[in-house]
């Protein structure tokens, strides 16, 4: 992994020298360890703050957006640099027309899954990390008075642990080698969907009782990118505001269908959720639906007509009267 | 003691089912009175947002009704209303609500005792899961 660090300050240092792109947005080593954080690069000098590890989890393509992206007349394109969920979602901004493919310059990494912290935190019993240190297959984390080696697999976010695209479908500069897909991770909510409907239902209740309504998952996603939500909305008040298990399922259900086709399950809803929820396997599920019911994958083409604003004489109807 | 009856909302697209809905009325079939009729342009218009709200503020019950697939007036609605269904319908089950309690049916103008026969499927169903109690607001 030190090796694409060094390949990628390269290229960016490349691609800045020359002047293909004013901006490059990436990855920095954020204020508390196993915590990076986005970084916006203009300058040659600032190169160095680059990083690329197994704690780079926020899903760059939020930034790309019609609201978010700068607005400068003739500017050069942006370069960013992207994990393989990010790749789709980039791709995904493309086919709804957010960005145009000319407007930026896709550095692809190639990524293995990032850690969970949370379940980082429950294998070292919840004390505080100072420093960590990613070695191939494993993460040495070190405390006031303790120091552990932890296995990397054991302690990724679920949503990689189910990912079939560890590497962008489009690029324009590929840093490092692909890695290899790894078949033993597809998608399933198989075990939910093995519950009868009532314990599904009080899974979900649990889950989405810990919810306060901060809308972290909102603004970490990269297709939330509505000017307003249907939440925010107050004319009319679609549904309350405050943290009641009812309003609050109902803004998770209608979250989930307004990403529904459109989902790469990068897992930054979960990642950015500060109590906990687990809101992968909605996405998960409605990922496989659209792929089921309307032969799409949300992120791979960006020729693609979305599903949800697509038709066809002969989806099926199994469930109409 | 009287028996429970359901509330049920009624979606009716104005082209088809509203109609259908007008012919079993004026051939006098008879069907259970327990539905609210809401007249709607077209079934495409209905926002999921719509039967969430059902459901949380007492609605035991949702039927979205619309032309048959071929007849919409505006040509295409109820194929992308058949879309956003679809995934509305599983969303729904995967969480956890009963699969009864939210559905749909293809009603064409002249289908008056089509009409009838949904609506008797759509309150036996209902009054066999008896009152709504997820997602309803306290």
């Amino acid at each position: 992994m030190e090796n694409i660090e060094k390949q990628l300050r390269e290229t960016v240092k490349k691609l800045l020298k020359e002047k293909k792109v004013d901006l490059v947005i990436g990855y920095s080593k954020g204020t508390l360890p196993l915590h990076s954080t986005p970084v916006f690069i203009t300058h040659e000098k600032d190169v160095d703050n680059l990083i690329f590890d197994a704690t780079c989890g926020n899903n760059l393509a939020k930034y790309l957006g019609k609201s978010r992206k700068p607005k400068t007349k003739n500017r050069k394109p942006i370069g960013i640099i992207v994990k393989g969920c990010d790749g789709r979602s980039i791709v995904q901004h493309i086919v709804e027309n957010q960005i145009k493919r000319e407007e930026i310059i896709i550095i692809g990494v190639p990524c293995d899954g990032v850690i969970d912290t949370r379940k980082l935190e429950e294998k070292v019993g919840r004390k505080e990390v100072l420093k960590y240190q990613v070695e191939g297959e494993k993460i040495i984390v070190e405390g006031k008075d303790f120091k552990n080696s932890l296995k990397k697999k054991e302690i990724l976010s679920d949503s990689c642990l189910m990912c079939k695209y560890p590497n962008p479908p489009v690029y324009d500069i590929f840093v490092g080698e692909p890695v290899p897909v790894n078949e033993n991770r597809k998608p399933n909510t198989d075990n939910l969907e093995s519950l009868s409907p009532d314990k599904r239902w009080e899974y979900f209740e649990k889950e989405i009782s810990k919810c306060i309504r901060c809308y972290a998952c909102r603004n970490a996603c990269p297709l939330c990118y509505c000017e307003e939500c249907f939440v925010d909305q107050s004319g009319p008040q679609w549904f309350g505001k405050s943290p009641d298990l009812s309003d609050t399922m109902i803004f998770h259900i209608v979250r989930t269908l307004h990403t529904a086709g459109r989902c790469v399950s990068c897992g930054a809803c979960t990642r950015a959720c500060p109590t906990g929820v687990n809101l992968a396997p909605l996405g998960i599920r409605m990922e496989k639906e659209i792929k089921d019911r309307f032969g799409y994958t949300a992120g791979l083409d960006t020729e693609a007509t979305p599903p949800m604003a697509d038709w066809n004489e002969n989806d099926k109807q199994e469930f109409i009267m | 003691m009287k028996e429970w009856q359901p509330k049920i909302l009624a979606f009716l697209c104005n082209w088809c089912s509203y109609a259908g809905a007008d012919l079993a009325g004026v051939s006098r079939i008879q069907y259970p009175p327990n539905i609210r009729v809401i007249r709607v342009p077209c079934s495409g218009r209905i926002n999921p947002i719509s039967i969430m709200k059902c459901l949380q503020n007492g609605f035991d019950g949702v039927l979205v009704s619309g032309c048959h697939p071929g007849d919409c007036h505006y040509i295409t609605g109820n194929y992308y209303a058949r879309r956003k269904f679809a995934v509305l319908k599983t969303l729904l089950e995967f969480i956890g609500i009963e699969p009864g309690r939210v559905q749909f049916s293809w009603v064409s103008a002249g289908e008056g005792e089509k009409f009838a026969e949904v609506i008797k499927k759509v309150t036996e169903d209902v009054k066999k899961l008896g009152p709504a109690k997820k997602l309803v607001k306290i």
